[in-house]
């Protein structure tokens, strides 16, 4: 029995190899054109790309002839892999709260994003609050533990949400959680949004200049004593020092505009517009205030706010000089992001490697993490995709995915390991009856 | 470039006027019928399909479409909306779909669409030129903003083409089905699509799971057992009437399932698992009615009888998230392969508004997992015309069939394909819309 589950395991293991050689694909690198050739892989990093390449001794050899490859996809907004909740609703700034804690390696969408084609996502707090919690970006390491998944050195980010979603708990209807009363929760209006983020910001300066205060002191070689640490107030002390990428979720261009306002008179800077779904009404503003644009490909109507979303609002925001990038929110959306890129090829005439580039580079951009991921040139991170057909499409299917160099996902295989895997599971059906059967306890009278 | 392209196209038909008699010349044309025709002409007159030849002399007054290197292909068909019954899903005010009460044959999703929603326009110019609108699609009965109880018959779906000055003259069928909301052994609505696997109870451990398997159980055979008795009811009704038995009242809903019960209107039945539709099935058997199985998540042990009684399925999203955690990732991916190779006959339907525009993208998702290109297309196009009945007149460009046609730059299941002219009921409608209005203002601001 041991030696099956140990067998059963090291299948499980993905197939990881020093050096992988892709050869005869069509590489789409999205910052360096594409090119017919090959993409040499070596310690997890991307060595060589090319048309003839240098072949490396007891190379791994995968052969995409008539298959394309890309940058792995990175989803700039999911909200996979955390446990549970992601709305710590319960305040209206909950900066203290942070999706790095919940996470869960064992989320099957972890792997469905993969066969989709996914390597990196942002994984953030949910909508619930004008200032939501802590969020971090991930790699789509199915496998490995919590700790594993995390993006090493990606800059962190923090939440913010604008509208309907986070004004609605000023206005509670219908029952409450647990059967709690549903009390109020200021703010009820766009007003109260703009006020809280305002009041938050006032708090956070205020907490700044102690510490600031108290590090000039240290550093004349006084000894003061220390400010109370506010662990509400250090993550927006750090977005104020840039050391934390505001993620802000946004219909509305009243709301973009707000913001953009707000960040001003506090000095610091919003990282990305999420949704962002009336970016294209305020596109100028946005790319003045060097925000980047994270959107859907063409959602709409599901709510008063994104009644005037345009599947042109890629386009639009790209023209006015906005780093734009497709985003899921979704876990099923996640899967095909490649195919929602072909979307802003249809609706706004962009080209290939523009629309390719919203799903790789530019959300790698918007990350802080296009040093490592987003494209395919030599000395970045071994997140590959290959795609059975022009990958733009719905017409094209994941065949493998890398990530750092090792195959994470390998279509062949998961579709041959099916029925290995289902009577793995039936044994253990069988296995939990049985055990079920010996255990029933005999009923006594009375009971 | 293509911008352009696509905006003069926009310009040129939003400029033209309702013709009567168009020739579309020296395309390709693409029956679904049948084999493609290149480089031929279509003649569109009195809104119908007049001729398509080799060469055909333009009549006198028609409007010539040079269309070289286009292609005409038959206007798509998406069988499981709510549109025009629902504009704004969250806004309780603009959604009409879920309605009162557990049995309601005699509500009619037609008398409820709002020619002037935003989402027509929106999904027609991606060459969506007729819908089935069903009442409740989108949840159990009662729908999201009825009073979320159980609900069997939701009412009757309308065949609705995508255009039109008011829902009569949009209508091609308004009761093209009689809405049937199947119970599940999950205690929820089919349509739902939340029922628990049917392993689920018994691997459940402890007492507690099998006696919640047995109370599943028995809800569910007591909701098809009241199913039953209103069938019954209807049958005893029908005789009455045909009797006219003196004292004989006329009522609205057992009138409204008088059709249903002499197999002149289907069924739409939601039924999501293998099980479901296997008792969907023994149900309408007994009952001796004609169905069609709504928004499947399993084909597998139907697929055998659904063929064997030539019952069709109409197949929602593709693009959908496999049921339960231990189900294969392209589990709704394959599901058209499988509907295929068991020899069912299938359409697709989104069975949400926003995504009906993507309906053509649902059936290309369903060829890269292996249906065949010519039924993915056939299932948004003659299939369903074919299902809904209405195939003398819809569904292929043929002669003699209303004139709901695209002109495209490739094929319409491609994502980067641009329609350049569309006609519904032989009108050329304007590529243009809330969206295209909203993208010309603010890309030149």
């Amino acid at each position: 029995m041991r030696r099956i589950l140990l067998g059963a395991l090291v299948a499980l293991a993905p197939l990881s190899a020093a050096t992988i050689v892709i050869q005869n694909g069509t590489i789409m690198t999205v910052s360096k054109g594409t090119v017919k050739g090959s993409v040499v892989v070596k310690d997890g990093k991307i060595a060589e790309v090319g048309e003839k390449v240098m072949m490396p001794q007891g190379a791994t050899v995968i052969d995409a002839a008539g298959q394309y490859v890309i940058p792995g996809i990175i989803d700039c907004h999911s909200h996979i892999a955390a446990d549970g909740g992601i709305n710590e609703g319960s305040v209206s700034v909950s900066s203290m709260v942070d999706i790095r804690d919940v996470l869960n390696p064992e989320d099957i969408a972890i792997y469905r994003a993969l066969a989709g084609g996914v390597t990196t996502a942002n994984i953030l707090h949910g909508s619930a609050n004008a200032i939501g919690g802590c969020t971090l970006p991930i790699k789509m390491r199915w496998g490995k533990d919590a700790q594993g998944l995390i993006f090493e050195g990606a800059t962190p980010g923090i939440k913010f949400a604008l509208g309907e979603n986070p004004k609605r708990a000023g206005n509670p209807q219908g029952r409450g959680i647990n059967g709690q009363v549903q009390v109020a929760r200021y703010p009820a209006t766009r007003m109260g949004i703009d006020d809280t983020i305002r009041e938050a910001f006032n708090e956070a300066k205020a907490y700044k200049a102690e510490w600031d205060e108290y590090q000039a002191k240290t550093a004349r070689g006084e000894h003061p004593i220390p400010p109370r640490k506010d662990l509400k107030l250090e993550a927006l002390k750090e977005v104020l020092e840039g050391k934390r990428y505001v993620h802000a979720h946004c219909y509305r261009a009243d709301e973009i505009l707000m913001l953009l306002r707000v960040a001003d008179d506090y000095g610091f800077k919003i990282r990305t517009f999420q949704h962002v779904l009336e970016g294209y009404k305020v596109a100028k503003e946005i790319a003045a205030h060097g925000a980047g644009g994270s959107t859907f490909s063409d959602w709409w109507s599901y709510k008063v706010e994104a009644f005037d979303a345009i599947p042109y609002n890629a386009a639009i925001m790209q023209k006015y000089g906005v780093v734009v990038s497709l985003n899921s929110d979704d876990a099923e959306l996640m899967r095909h992001l490649n195919s929602e890129a072909g979307k802003v090829m249809k609706y706004g005439g962009l080209s290939e490697t523009e629309a390719l580039a919203m799903v790789t580079l530019n959300p790698a951009k918007q990350l802080g993490i296009d040093n490592r991921v987003g494209s395919i040139e030599p000395g970045k991170d071994a997140d590959l995709v290959i795609y059975d057909k022009f990958p733009l499409s719905d017409y094209a299917k994941v065949q493998k995915v890398l990530i750092d160099g090792t195959v994470y996902f390998d279509r062949d295989k998961e579709v041959s390991g099916r029925a290995a895997k289902q009577a793995e599971k039936q044994k253990l059906i069988d296995k939990e009856k049985q055990n079920q059967q010996r255990q029933q306890p005999t009923r006594r009278p009375g009971q | 470039m293509r911008l352009l392209a696509v905006m003069m196209g926009c310009a040129m038909a939003a400029g033209a006027a309702s013709s009567d008699t168009v020739l579309i010349r020296d395309v390709d044309v693409y029956p679904v019928s049948g084999a493609a025709m290149k480089g031929v002409s279509v003649l569109i007159q009195d809104g119908k399909i007049a001729d398509i030849a080799a060469r055909i002399v333009a009549p006198k007054g028609a409007r010539v479409v040079e269309a070289k290197g286009l292609r005409v292909y038959p206007g798509m068909i998406d069988s499981g909306t709510e549109l025009g019954l629902s504009e704004i899903s969250a806004v309780r005010e603009s959604v009409d779909t879920g309605e009162l009460g557990e049995f309601m044959p005699q509500l009619r999703a037609l008398v409820a669409v709002n020619p002037e929603s935003e989402h027509f326009p929106v999904v027609r110019v991606n060459g969506i030129t007729s819908v089935m609108t069903f009442p409740a699609s989108g949840g159990r009965g009662g729908g999201r903003f009825g009073g979320g109880e159980q609900q069997f018959i939701s009412g009757q779906a309308a065949l609705i083409h995508t255009d039109g000055w008011t829902w009569e003259e949009m209508e091609i069928n308004r009761s093209a089905a009689m809405h049937l909301i199947f119970p599940s052994r999950g205690g929820r609505g089919g349509r739902g699509g939340g029922a628990p696997p049917d392993a689920v109870p018994e691997i459940i451990p402890g007492a507690a799971g099998a006696a919640g398997g047995a109370n599943a159980q028995r809800t569910y055979l007591d909701q098809i057992a009241k199913i039953s008795a209103f069938f019954d009811d209807a049958r005893k009704y029908q005789k009455a009437r045909t009797a006219n038995a003196p004292g004989f009242h006329r009522d609205l809903k057992f009138e409204a399932m008088i059709p249903v019960l002499e197999g002149k209107m289907p069924v739409g039945v939601s039924a999501s698992r293998a099980s479901a539709i296997h008792d969907a099935i023994a149900f309408a058997e007994k009952q001796n009615i004609k169905i069609v199985i709504l928004q499947p998540r399993e084909i597998g042990k139907a697929g055998a009888e659904l063929k064997a009684k030539n019952i069709p399925v109409i197949l929602g999203r593709v693009l959908a998230l496999p049921e339960s955690e231990d189900d294969a990732y392209d589990q709704s991916f394959t599901l058209p392969r499988e509907a295929y190779q068991a020899g069912v006959k299938f359409a697709f339907g989104t069975f949400n508004n926003e995504f009906v525009r993507n309906l053509p993208y649902q059936a290309a998702t369903a060829v890269a997992f292996g249906l065949p290109y010519d039924e993915a297309l056939r299932a948004v196009t003659l299939s369903p015309a074919e299902i809904w009945g209405v195939s003398d007149r819809l569904g292929s460009v043929e002669k003699g069939k209303v004139a709901d046609l695209l002109v495209t730059d490739g094929d319409p299941l491609e994502i980067q394909t641009q329609v350049k002219h569309l006609y519904i009921k032989g009108k050329e409608i304007a590529l243009t819309n809330k969206q295209t209005r909203l993208y010309e203002k603010y890309m030149n601001r």
